[in-house]
């Protein structure tokens, strides 16, 4: 809870929430699920890590029901690094959150990567100190989620599968729609907020900036410098890898080749130059054949 | 003028932002060549470990320590520092200071995010509060003679200044307040 102490200093304000995911932009946050991976992660350059029991690869594999991670393994991981460690909250599940906020971690990721908790409430994210990323497919699902207090979007993608396409359709529904918005007149961003179940006063912000009021990051089927690229010359401001790096054939230069990659995104010869010579990329999955989509989930 | 905006990682966008707000030309900068071209550089906010495998990995280290050393007049806030102060207290191996500032700082000094805060910032010789912002910010735990202290907050030094290099361990690019933007495009 934003709460003022006696030297006047004000902590879990929106803007010290959002202000977090401002100093993420530009950088890679990796999935590790040992205090191993994450001096790895932390080594290649990456700003920030996501600590889990296991990559969402193994969830989608091991099947059941996915919870928030064993609290001991998130300390572990905390001892390990100097940068930022988030952990995922099932969606809807506000005592899981409790106990991550309770934990100190830096972020709380409301993940459709676990199984959800509740089928059709998200958390009330401005109850809490620790701020809240949260994902979405379209635009409508991102200013709910921020109406909810989540400081910072990522585009849903389809985690686990090293398959980037899910990633861009998300990607491109929400930044189209925002360009769309944007030439749309006043009367007409009634007939938008409607469309997109999202609230007039956020709608109308979008229009007036021609951006999401807190920060968009990319997630869900990253697995090469390129692709890191790619969602970054889309228009995503950072990325997160989760089954990426650690389920490839050698993690720790293709973690460091993601974090040059997603620095030089807009330099073809960068890219080229990091990407030589990284071993197999983690094996990828077709969309299609899913028994379960993972970014269905979330309301 | 050209202010170039170190655009590695972090809230660089936001810096741009603050200097077009003032009608200063902002660059971005990733490699020597655009180093090269700038009479001013801000380092913003990051994460510093990041920032300062990127500064190797773009080949921006040894020129921006040329450029330094020429006198190069750079804002440093936050993980900018980190980067220019002489001496990171906890950092980690083979951390390269760039040693703009004679000060030693303590990365994430403040603690976890959710300590993370705002607070006024009293600027000797300012009429009003600056917004202050400190996001798992560094302490500075110490500073040398050449350092002037501009403010402090419960006696920790906040806001410094050596010869034409400014540090902030809080972010003036998240407050709606040009000032310090200002200033350091202003001064001599």
């Amino acid at each position: 809870m934003a709460a003022e102490s006696v030297t006047g200093r004000e902590t879990g304000t929106p803007l010290v929430k959002r202000g977090l995911a401002e100093m993420l932009k530009g950088g890679v946050i990796m999935d590790v699920v040992t205090p191993e991976h994450a001096k790895v992660a932390e080594d290649a350059g990456a700003v920030a890590v996501m600590a889990l029991e296991r990559v969402p690869a193994d969830i989608r594999r091991d099947g059941g029901v996915a919870r928030m991670s064993d609290p001991e393994m998130i300390a572990g991981i905390q001892e390990a690094v100097t940068i930022p460690v988030m952990a995922k909250a099932r969606i809807g599940h506000f005592v899981e959150a409790q106990i991550l906020e309770a934990l100190d971690v830096d972020y709380i990721d409301e993940s459709e990567v676990l199984t959800p908790a509740d089928e059709a409430h998200h958390i009330d994210k401005w109850a809490f100190t620790v701020p809240f990323v949260c994902g979405a497919t379209n635009l409508g699902e991102a200013l709910r989620r921020i109406s909810e207090g989540a400081c910072m979007i990522r585009s849903k993608g389809e985690a686990g599968t090293g398959n980037i396409v899910e990633a861009v359709r998300h990607l491109r529904s929400i930044i189209g729609d925002i360009r769309r918005i944007t030439q749309a007149d006043s009367a007409e961003l009634f007939d938008w907020a409607k469309q997109l179940q999202a609230p007039l006063p956020l709608v109308r912000e979008v229009a007036e900036t021609g951006w999401l009021p807190v920060p968009m990051f990319c997630a869900g089927g990253i697995s090469t410098p390129a692709d890191a690229g790619l969602v970054m010359q889309l228009g995503a401001e950072a990325v997160f890898v989760g089954s990426g790096i650690f389920k490839s054939s050698d993690p720790a230069p293709r973690a460091k080749a993601i974090v040059e990659a997603a620095t030089n995104y807009r330099d073809p010869h960068i890219l080229a130059k990091v990407s030589r010579g990284l071993g197999d990329p983690m094996p990828g999955l077709e969309i299609d054949g899913l028994e379960t989509r993972l970014a269905d989930r979330g309301w | 003028m050209k202010v170039g905006v170190l655009a590695l990682q972090g809230a660089f966008g936001l810096h741009e932002r603050v200097l077009n707000r003032l009608g200063v030309a902002a660059v971005q900068v990733r490699t020597p060549e655009e180093l090269a071209e700038v009479d001013r550089l801000v380092i913003p906010g990051g994460e510093s470990t990041a920032i300062s495998k990127l500064l190797e990995a773009n080949g921006l280290a040894d020129p921006l320590t040329d450029r330094l050393a020429d006198g190069l007049p750079v804002l440093g806030t936050c993980a900018g520092l980190i980067l220019l102060a002489a001496e990171v207290v906890d950092g980690y191996p083979g951390q390269r200071c760039f040693g703009a500032v004679d000060a030693a700082v303590r990365r994430n000094g403040y603690g976890r995010q959710s300590e993370s805060f705002s607070a006024s910032i009293e600027v000797e010789g300012w009429e009003s509060a600056f917004p202050g912002v400190f996001i798992r910010a560094p302490v500075v735990e110490s500073v040398g003679a050449g350092v002037e202290v501009l403010a402090e907050l419960d006696g920790v030094p906040v806001l410094c200044r050596q010869g034409s290099t400014i540090v902030s361990s809080f972010h003036p690019e998240l407050a709606d307040d040009d000032r310090i933007h200002r200033w350091f495009t202003e001064q001599e």
